[in-house]
């Protein structure tokens, strides 16, 4: 075993100064490889760490919800909706929803106006609001600062400000504007028996499913979603926008696949001529080929282990900005959240072996090729 | 006294490469320990919105904001990326990163009863 380790180690020792004799080559190589890595890694990283913050923040969310539609698009429901589904067997409580959207021409941005639920904190009056971090960043809000709206209509709301919502929840709430019913039904001018929408709350959760379809059947002019209907849609989003990324870096992964095995496979005249005088001195296949091997690993190898460090603190020290960008779109009020560290060891193995196997692979055929050669020719 | 001077890097080959792989497995295990670490803030903090999720009735992640059928995903009807007209293209450029819905409901109406 001492032997084995030995002999490994001067094979190593061997491999890098090989890799010192072309160093700019080599350097360039492991930049390459650790710039694609770590755009690899800082996108799955995301995309599973917001999968995650998503599954578990919406896993309260309402059982059902009853969304009147006209011609498609959406319609206010009534409080006689709301009366039809409380008689509804096996629903244990159906509430009118109040939210709607706002543009803000102040701050160009879109904000979400909501009514709290009756009973539910935090509980305002009149002039009150509690707004998302988000909102209190663009306008410069804190708490006792007054808050201007004005809608489409021209109706203006003075509003001043109890608090600002916890930074740590801004994921679901950066753009949240919360304010009494009186406000927001004057503000928008909705009538008194007017609502968004109507949610259910569902005594026993098996069965959600037959509950929603008997509230589907009450109220015919209604979509009906469930919370396994959001769970679904959030799911989805993250599988295709993972997707995407990914395949929008396909063509860097392409043109780095053909760097790496032209590099690793086309072997230059330098290389066939040191490999055919290694085997004059006496070499033996094996060991020519365990060299290169060791040359490969140690730039595959510190790529991974670098890209993916430095992915790490990208995503989770800096909330990934350079991904920002394209999440981001055209939004102006965007959600400053901090994801909560994990590493998932089965993303990152197969990371590593998508990374590191390849380029051993295409090393091993031309390395082969050469040792097996007559080392005569080779060394002309 | 003198300060005990730093030992000399090493010139072997795979000493060196040892020496990486030693500094690249405690960036490593510090990047373990940190996420160890920071589990029960995250905990906290997701707790803090799950509460907030439950109390206001929310359904959806206030991520993009931009449009509203990309503000509130799950209950964005299926008319108003095309809201522009009929012939219509969607052109916020969430609507490229968040892919179509399956399964979708017929025409966005409530499942016929059975």
């Amino acid at each position: 075993m001492a032997g084995w380790l030995a002999r490994q180690r001067y094979l190593v020792d061997f491999a890098v100064a090989g890799l010192r004799r072309q160093r700019a080559r080599h350097a360039s190589l492991l930049l390459v490889y650790t710039l694609l890595v770590f755009v690899l890694a800082s996108v799955v990283m995301l995309a599973s760490a917001l999968r995650r913050e998503a599954a578990f923040m919406l896993k309260d969310t309402p059982d059902v919800v009853l969304q009147g539609l006209r011609m498609g698009r959406h319609e206010m429901s009534r409080a006689a909706d709301l009366e039809r589904l409380r008689g509804l067997r096996g629903t244990q409580a159906a509430q009118g929803r109040l939210w709607g959207y706002l543009f803000d021409s102040a701050s160009g941005a879109n904000y979400t106006l909501q009514v709290p639920p009756p009973g539910s904190a935090p509980a305002l009056a009149v002039g009150q609001t509690v707004v998302g971090e988000g909102v209190a960043r663009l306008r410069r809000l804190s708490a006792g600062a007054p808050l201007f709206l004005v809608s489409p209509s021209g109706i203006f709301l003075n509003l001043k400000v109890q608090a600002v919502l916890p930074a740590g929840t801004a994921l679901v709430s950066s753009d949240l504007v919360l304010l009494s019913e009186a406000d927001f039904r004057r503000f928008f001018q909705l009538a008194d028996d007017e609502y968004t929408d109507i949610v259910l709350r569902v005594r026993n959760p098996s069965e959600v499913a037959k509950v929603a379809q008997k509230a589907g059947i009450a109220l015919r002019q209604h979509r009906v979603i469930t919370r396994d209907d959001v769970r679904r849609t959030y799911e989805a989003v993250f599988s295709w926008r993972e997707g995407l990324l990914l395949a929008l870096l396909s063509g860097a992964v392409l043109a780095f696949a053909i760097l790496a095995f032209d590099k690793a496979s086309g072997l230059s005249a330098q290389e066939r001529r040191d490999i055919g005088i290694l085997k004059a001195i006496g070499w033996d296949t094996g060991d020519i080929l365990r060299m290169k091997l060791w040359e490969a690993t140690l730039i595959a190898g510190t790529a991974c282990a670098a890209g993916v460090l430095l992915a790490y603190v990208h995503v989770f020290f800096f909330s990934a900005p350079l991904i920002e960008p394209v999440l981001k779109g055209w939004s102006t009020l965007y959600p400053r959240f901090v994801l909560t560290p994990e590493v998932d060891g089965l993303q990152l193995t197969t990371l590593a072996l998508l990374c590191v196997l390849p380029y051993l692979a295409a090393v091993v055929v031309p390395v082969w090729r050469a040792a097996a050669a007559d080392p005569d020719a080779a060394m002309r | 006294m003198k300060a005990a001077a730093l030992p000399p890097p090493p010139h072997r080959g795979s000493s060196q490469a040892l020496l990486l792989l030693a500094w690249l497995a405690l960036a490593g295990a510090a990047a373990l320990m940190h996420a160890l670490l920071g589990r029960a803030d995250g905990v906290a903090r997701r707790q803090a919105a799950q509460e907030l999720v439950q109390t206001l009735q929310l359904t959806d992640l206030a991520w993009f904001t931009e449009a509203r059928y990309t503000r509130h995903l799950s209950q964005a009807d299926l008319h108003t990326p095309f809201q522009d007209g009929p012939a219509a293209l969607e052109h916020f450029p969430a609507g490229a990163l968040v892919g179509p819905v399956r399964p979708m409901q017929d025409a966005g109406f409530a499942p016929a009863a059975r």
